[in-house]
């Protein structure tokens, strides 16, 4: 079970705002999360508590390939994204890396910033305790939620 | 049914007999590459998880372009774990500073990309390859890693889009115009997932360097990749550059795509993008008393010689506004002593501006012209978005290398026409 709070944020959240270039010098987790949206929001990183969740409009991710923009996200202590949709290399690049993401065109206009969340990852089941409302997200299909049970990409690939 | 071309060579890289839209399937790669930001990743999680030796050394490529020369120490280690790796399994193609250039120019014009490839990047513009009627499409690191261990790509089989261009470009209009248009029309995630298929008599008529910069921005309206059926034109560039054996494919008549759209390119004007999304485009007419402080020419995108032609095309006479910095970029090694042989390089510096060695550098904000708060920048690159190119407060429009050049010398956005007729 997965539960934290929500951090709004807008449509089109792109890799440079989650993690700017002048930050991939390094591949430090703890590095890259301690810059994680500062262009959109200074104040996120240490907003941020371990568990918390990021919720935001359409097309997150969209941008450049960097995989150091999930891990920035992980790096600050986000354990999952909740978007209408994603980027389709920022899609795959949390797969393959293990940050939690899911789909849901309806739960982001209803999520307010501080909702408390509990997130059922094998339902899909998303819980907004503040306001008492439960949202279904889209499910994985079969062969991504195989990569995201073996515990990421290499893991697969090793097991296949 | 049908195939498109994208389902043609993805089905030739698999062992299947047939395939279709939305499958998952696991492909065999023709070339993987990797840059000095992405390439540390895949490398540590390949050795995290084994690696002993790649799947082959040739169909490897390394290329240390991001935040080359070395920009700052945390870089040129970025970039000696690289080096090093190269040297440890012996990659083939590895590309130190002084024989580098910008990895989606440097790969065509080595002769490794072939019509009909499968070519994955650890980098969003990998999509460029789609010019030469290859699939190409960017992953992350991880999937490079795994591809480093095993040869193969997971892929979903992506529905494809097309997208017909009619009509005759008028004087200062080409590729960048054409994406720009098309990305304004479909917006910044219009082919989410899919496939671009440019075709149509604009296309058979545009050159390699204009179908390189229209493939190259397909991820920037969310596109797994770009793709132009391969024809005489391709066939003139890659004879250029190789002789090896090539594979031209085409869509068949019946093929079935998700959307098709149609645009008549008759008066279709130079295009801006303005602050902060590619999809944020207007004619160049309507971008009126825009003051500039910065002009970039060059990237993956518009940093190949018939760029720098049309650049140098508007800057000869001509001076660069006082109030203006023009930085030019040339691609790669081949092409800055290109411009050096036709004398372009004297052109930009006897104007005012700078002529530098290959790298990504400013593009996205890595080095070689970061802009300050409150700056604003024309540039020929790919991306707009806030605090791209410096200070969150600085703006980036996107252009074609003759608006850029145009801009220098009036210090404002200005039309190419204003300054060569």
């Amino acid at each position: 079970m997965i539960k934290g709070m929500a951090h709004i944020f807008k449509d089109n959240v792109n890799t440079d705002d989650i993690i700017a270039a002048k930050y991939l010098n390094t591949t430090d987790p703890a590095i890259l999360g301690s810059h994680c949206m500062e262009t959109l929001d200074p104040t996120f990183v240490k907003r941020v508590k371990p568990g918390d969740i990021v919720v935001a409009g359409k097309n997150f991710g969209c941008g450049s390939s960097r995989e150091h923009a999930p891990v920035a996200l992980k790096g600050c202590g986000i354990r999952c994204v909740i978007a209408k949709s994603f980027a389709r290399i920022f899609f795959r690049n949390s797969i393959n890396t293990g940050l939690l993401i899911l789909e849901s065109k309806d739960a982001p206009d209803d999520i307010s910033e501080g909702d408390e969340l509990e997130i059922e990852l094998e339902k899909g089941r998303i819980r907004n305790i503040t306001k008492g409302r439960v949202y279904i997200a889209a499910a994985f299909p079969k062969f991504m939620q195989e990569i995201v049970n073996a515990g990421g990409l290499l893991n697969y690939l090793k097991k296949e | 049914m049908g195939y498109t071309i994208t389902e043609k060579i993805l089905l030739r890289h698999t062992d299947k007999k047939a395939i279709s839209a939305g499958e998952f399937i696991m492909a065999a790669v023709d070339l993987c590459l990797a840059n000095d930001i992405t390439a540390p990743f895949a490398i540590k999680e390949a050795e995290r998880h084994g690696l002993k030796k790649v799947f082959d050394n040739k169909k490897i490529a390394l290329i240390p372009d991001h935040f080359t020369p070395n920009k700052d120490i945390n870089s040129a280690n970025q970039c000696r774990m690289v080096k090093d790796f190269a040297k440890k399994y012996n990659i083939r193609h590895y590309y130190e500073v002084g024989r580098m250039g910008i990895e989606h120019a440097l790969l065509p014009e080595l002769g490794l990309i072939m019509p009909g490839n499968l070519v994955i990047g650890a980098d969003s513009h990998t999509c460029t390859y789609g010019a030469l009627g290859a699939f190409s499409s960017g992953v992350g690191s991880t999937d490079l890693a795994g591809i480093y261990l095993t040869g193969k790509v997971w892929l979903k089989v992506p529905e494809s889009i097309k997208f017909i261009f009619r009509g005759k470009l008028k004087k200062w209009v080409g590729g960048k115009d054409l994406i720009l248009h098309t990305i304004k029309n479909i917006g910044v995630e219009g082919a989410n997932y899919k496939a671009m298929e440019f075709t149509g008599e604009v296309i058979k008529s545009l050159p390699m360097d204009d179908r390189f910069s229209m493939c190259n921005m397909a991820i920037e309206a969310g596109g797994k990749s770009g793709i132009i059926e391969p024809d005489e034109i391709t066939l003139e560039y890659i004879r250029k550059v190789t002789s090896k054996k090539y594979l031209f494919l085409k869509s068949d008549s019946d093929a079935s795509y998700s959307d098709v759209k149609e645009y008549d390119c008759s008066s279709l004007e130079p295009q801006v993008a303005l602050p902060h999304l590619p999809s944020n485009v207007k004619p160049v007419s309507e971008c009126k008393n825009i003051n500039i402080d910065q002009a970039v020419i060059g990237s993956c995108t518009n940093g190949r010689i018939s760029d720098l032609r049309a650049a140098a095309k508007i800057i000869k006479g001509n001076k660069v506004n006082s109030r203006v910095r023009l930085i030019v970029i040339p691609a790669t090694q081949a092409i800055y002593l290109q411009a050096l042989k036709e004398g372009l390089i004297e052109i930009f510096v006897k104007a005012g501006g700078v002529f530098s060695t290959p790298t990504c550098g400013p593009c996205l904000g890595g080095h070689m012209g970061i802009l300050a708060k409150g700056e604003r920048a024309i540039s020929t690159t790919n991306r707009n978005f806030v605090g791209r190119m410096g200070h969150p407060e600085s703006e980036v429009y996107l252009s074609n290398p003759a608006v850029a050049a145009a801009s220098a010398i009036k210090g404002r956005i200005a039309h190419p026409g204003e300054v060569k007729g």
